[in-house]
């Protein structure tokens, strides 16, 4: 990570990190025939108190991610610590004090709560499960007042999760992950299985706690509009990898990675006059390359060609190079790192961040596809 | 293609006025403050909690399958306690001077084989029918539960373990295996034929019980448990289990029913139950030769039968489609 | 194309060197695609293609009776595409449900109102005469590409079903149609996957396999139900730019369901905006996206979270979309509207024309144009 002006500790730090989910095959004798490599070499920091967006599409092992995260899965290997420690070697004592510290918010507000627990029993359960977080006596109090910190009527703790909505029940999720006073949350698509307009309820509810708790998130999402709206530091990631790093402006203004370029440019802008917009063939765009490589360069819409390749079958080299119209020779046999590309070493600004492309270069893109005035 | 020229017109100005966005500024706005919570099961009475079950019993009272077979169970249970109460005599007082007689006044039911009154012998019957179908149902339940749901919730070398057993168990032929191992018992009790039942029948619950366990289990709110550092028998317990009993509840009440017949089949066999003790299952065996010329020796037990098992089946029915949420 | 010679469609100007299409060939946009379906002679009769009138359906529930759609109406013409803009539970799917012909009946029921297909009320039609309009002259995109393919299948059989069965075609030339559907929705080296099954492709390429399908019988409409939205980012554009390619190729008129603004901003001509059952909007979408006619549209678009605005709490909507079985009285929306006055608690506001095109739903549109 080659980011120089890093304000303070950060109070995560993921190194190296790897999951891979062995292939077996045979019932009896089982012998491995591959592996998915769901997270494949991810370097993060979080600083107390920020944000981090991480985007990516699905199969890109970012929810995987998340659940290394809070220690819900082991790593293959690489060290996630904790303050200096690394927790994914604690034992399960020292690992429940860690615990109380990093929490997690799920994507379906559906299958993330008890059917069978009243909401004060879910709210609750950090509780029973660390009694020294709170007295006996004073955790109906505290249920209480977790739930109207999340803005729901603290009336409703002996209802059950079914008879609330899809946000109403993200809410009591909030509740259940804020109990113990974490000082980061994970929050893995925490809005998007949520109606439309209820989704941006739910985010302003999550920056408001980060104002009132000093939380730090690392917000997991496929929908850069929100990621964007809400983060100071971005990650992308494709296929296990990050590819592209750096502060909210830096990705999102001077993105110099072709797969964050298509991403940004995917955004949908309820704009029609956004529309028409082209192919537009002016700029890195060298036909032949790369088998059928989508559309790209200027500034108008980058549409990807094909989907992501399997995580169990990743290209070598570069790993985007199968849907990037950049992709020459090199990209097929040397893996880019993520690290400030070579043309923007020696200057300043925004431009100066990580990226993981051989051919790195700064294109200004306007989610939608629309062209914005030429700077 | 007369497209439409790419999008280079001036720069997009974003849709909406921005006056709109001052009427957010309330912070009460962004809260959800309906009094009634949404969604498909609507407000019930306000702050009366209500739970899966309590919704499942809600549908099962309105459902007449469901009453019918749980009036006919509880009139079983009823007379299998007290027998007297419709029955008061002995159904070992026998006179071989009314063999095969049919129904006369004090004697409805007619007279089996043996002179002994059928009305009696069904309705005492019923003790022994009922007791081997709740000990076995019971039994089997516990059994299959505690052994699929642990090698569910463990997985590897155990769930492997376990799911080959249970393989090994479901190639038994039933009868056959009744016929070669309670040939070998000499008991007049009900027990080595609930043990049999119990032996044979905890693969089917417990291969349920397990694919429910595994289901429970990945469900977000056990991670969220497990992100918050709960024990595994905090996670069994009150997660995984009352998550995924009801298959099982419904698996069992269907059993009930066949480990019924089952022990009609085996008495009837000859390896089940023996002469003293009075079961559906022996009295039927007993007609069978009969069934030309005196066929109520058979029609009433056999029905007394049909009608228990049936029961059972159509209130494991009912109770399946009461907790299906799918099906709300 | 069962007839045409210029069965390839060509590949629009944004699609050039993606996939092995064959070039030429392409017909005038908008254009008579070849020669269309035998039963398709009566052709372009002027009105709309499908039109839904006053349509009321009704679902029974364990809490009551829920008017899941409650008087709707509104119409798409050949070569447009209408957008039915709606949250869950808006009814915007009942509503393309009953419209299609597949809406589960009990629990549903139409209580009232007529869909009019070139003129003609399905409602009234015997099932029989429904089933042959049904998948080839209006066909219809599901969101979950992969539970709407047989498994066990091809893809290949799957396709050339729709012309061993509706067209009695031999099974070769049933296979030769699959290969050249595949190319139209522009799926690479169809030739050998056309012998593939479904879970071997992608999620964005089984939706395009399904458009294929749509396509097959060259229909005159086709509704989309919220075709992008269980893709990702990247595959939803080309999947959404696909379906308005065919559209402009084929003439077709296209519904296009969905709870996406983007996806709308993108591709529709016409949009009404569903909220509780009911239209409470319906414009062009330039006019709507430059200035909505009612509040719910004008929430929607504000709590977009914009780039120039970050660090302002996004606008929200507050609330939550009502109880089905309790929809509030008066205006639906009065409850989470930053604009209700008493008026909107008791009284029940008619779609009243802003335009010559445009209809709202809002006893204070002009308030709500003004922004």
């Amino acid at each position: 990570m080659a980011e120089p002006t890093r304000p303070a500790e950060p109070i995560i730090e993921v190194r190296d990190l790897h999951k891979h989910y062995p292939l077996t095959r045979g019932i009896v004798f089982r012998k491995q025939v591959g592996a998915v490599r769901a997270v494949d070499g991810v370097d993060l920091d979080l600083c107390a108190g920020e944000t981090l967006g991480v985007v990516g599409e699905s199969g890109c092992g970012k929810s995987t991610l998340a659940k290394l995260l809070v220690n819900l899965e082991r790593p293959t290997s690489g060290a996630i610590r904790y303050k200096g420690e690394d927790i994914t070697r604690l034992s399960a004592r020292a690992l429940r004090a860690v615990r109380r510290n990093i929490q997690i918010v799920f994507q379906d507000p559906y299958t993330s709560l008890n059917p069978r627990m009243t909401v004060g029993d879910i709210v609750g359960e950090p509780f029973e499960i660390h009694p020294e977080a709170a007295p006996k006596g004073d955790r109906r109090r505290r249920v209480r007042e977790l739930l109207d910190v999340v803005g729901l009527d603290p009336a409703y703790v002996n209802r059950y999760p079914h008879q609330f909505s899809g946000g109403q029940r993200q809410r009591i999720g909030i509740a259940r992950g804020l109990a113990l006073r974490p000082e980061v949350i994970v929050a893995d698509e925490p809005v998007s299985a949520l109606d439309v307009s209820v989704q941006a309820q739910v985010v302003n509810l999550l920056e408001r706690l980060q104002q009132d708790f000093g939380l730090g998130y690392v917000f997991i999402a496929h929908d850069l509009s929100i990621v964007r709206h809400i983060s100071d530091r971005i990650a992308v990631m494709y296929l296990g990898r990050i590819v592209e790093t750096g502060r909210e402006a830096e990705i999102c203004d001077h993105p110099t990675h072709p797969y964050t370029q298509a991403l940004l440019s995917a955004v949908p802008v309820p704009d029609p006059s956004a529309r028409g917009r082209g192919p537009a063939w002016d700029g890195g765009g060298d036909e032949g390359h790369g088998g059928g490589a989508g559309n790209g360069g200027g500034g108008g819409r980058i549409i990807l060609s094909g989907d992501v390749p399997s995580p169990a079958d990743i290209p070598s080299g570069c790993r985007f190079r199968t849907r990037c119209w950049k992709a020459r020779e090199r990209c097929a046999g040397e893996e880019p790192h993520l690290a400030v590309p070579e043309p923007f070493r020696d200057v300043r600004g925004p431009a100066r961040h990580d990226s993981a492309c051989h051919f790195a270069e700064v294109r200004r893109v306007v989610p939608g596809g629309g062209r914005r005035a030429a700077e | 293609m007369p497209e439409a020229p790419y999008g280079d017109g001036p720069a997009i100005a974003p849709a909406g006025g921005g006056g709109a966005m001052d009427l957010a500024t309330a912070e009460g706005g962004t809260l959800e403050q309906a009094p009634a919570p949404a969604g498909p099961s609507g407000p019930g009475p306000a702050g009366r909690p209500r739970s899966l079950w309590s919704d499942a019993w809600h549908d099962l009272r309105r459902n007449p399958v469901f009453v019918v077979a749980a009036l006919v169970i509880l009139f079983l249970f009823a007379i299998s306690v007290w027998p007297q109460l419709i029955a008061p005599g002995n159904p070992l007082d026998c006179d071989l001077a009314r063999a095969q007689q049919g129904s006369r006044a004090g004697h409805p039911f007619g007279f089996d084989g043996q002179g002994c009154d059928v009305y009696t012998r069904t309705v005492h019957g019923a003790r022994t029918s009922v007791t081997v179908g709740v000990c076995a149902t019971l039994g089997v339940a516990l059994l299959g539960s505690a052994l699929g749901g642990f090698a569910g919730f463990l997985g590897g070398v155990p769930d492997a373990l376990l799911s080959r057993l249970t393989d090994v168990f479901f190639a038994i032929p039933v009868v056959l295996g009744g016929l070669v191992l309670l040939s070998v018992v000499t008991s007049d009790t009900v027990w080595p034929v609930i043990g049999f039942m119990l032996l044979l029948g905890w693969p089917q619950v417990s291969r349920i019980a397990r694919g429910s366990v595994i289901a429970a289990k990945q469900n977000d709110y056990v991670q969220a448990a497990r992100a918050l550092g709960a024990s595994p028998a905090r996670l069994l317990l009150k997660h995984v289990m009352p998550n995924a009993v009801a298959p099982v509840i419904v698996v069992a009440t269907i059993a009930l029913g066949t480990y019924v017949s089952l022990e009609a089949t085996l008495s009837y066999l000859g390896v089940g139950l023996r002469p003293p003790t009075v079961s559906w299952g022996i009295d039927i065996s007993a007609a069978s030769p009969y069934i030309r010329n005196a066929p109520h020796m058979l029609l009433w037990p056999a029905g007394a039968l049909a009608v228990t098992v049936l029961a059972f089946i159509m209130l494991g029915d009912a109770v399946r489609d009461a907790l299906d949420p799918k099906l709300r | 194309m069962s007839t045409g010679p210029s069965t390839g469609i060509g590949t629009g100007p944004n699609n050039g060197p993606k996939t092995g299409t064959p070039p030429g060939g392409a017909g005038v946009p908008g254009g008579e695609p070849g020669a269309p379906a035998p039963s398709g002679g009566a052709l372009r009769s002027g009105g709309p293609l499908l039109e839904v009138r006053d349509l009321r359906v009704e679902f029974r529930t364990r809490d009551g009776v829920a008017r899941a759609v409650d008087g709707v109406s509104w119409s798409v013409a050949p070569g447009e595409t209408l957008a039915v803009l709606g949250e869950s539970g808006s009814g915007k799917s009942v509503t393309a449900q009953a419209a299609m012909g597949i809406l589960d009946t009990p629990p549903g029921r139409i209580t009232g109102g007529e869909i009019l297909f070139r003129g003609r009320d399905l409602l009234k039609l015997r099932e029989d005469e429904r089933r042959r309009i049904r998948g080839a002259r209006m066909a219809m995109i599901f969101q979950d590409a992969l539970s709407s393919l047989n498994p066990v299948l091809t893809v290949g059989d799957q396709l050339g079903e729709m012309f061993t069965v509706h067209r009695g075609m031999s099974r070769r030339g049933a296979r030769a149609k699959a290969v050249e559907l595949m190319e139209r929705v522009r799926i690479p080296a169809a030739r050998e996957r056309v012998g593939q099954y479904p879970h071997q492709f992608s999620g964005g390429m089984r939706q395009r396999i399904m458009i294929a399908m749509a396509l097959s019988l060259e229909p005159d409409l086709i509704i989309a139900d919220e075709p992008t939205t269980a893709l990702d980012v990247t595959v939803q554009a080309q999947v959404m730019d696909l379906l308005a390619e065919l559209r402009r190729e084929l003439g077709m008129g296209l519904v296009l369901i969905t709870h996406d603004l983007g996806v709308v901003a993108d591709v529709a001509d016409r949009i009404a905006v569903m909220y509780a059952g009911r239209i409470v909007e319906t414009a062009p979408v330039h006019d709507l996206y430059k200035a909505p006619a009612h509040p719910y549209t004008r929430g929607l678009l504000d709590s977009i979270p914009r780039p120039d605005r970050k660090d302002a709490d996004l606008y929200a909507i507050s609330g939550l979309p009502p109880n089905p079985v309790a929809v509030p009285p008066g205006c639906a929306f009065h409850p989470r509207c930053p604009m209700a006055r008493d008026v909107c608690r008791t009284g029940e506001p008619e779609l009243s024309r802003v335009s010559a095109e445009r209809e709202s739903a809002c006893f204070f549109w002009r308030e709500c144009l003004r922004g």
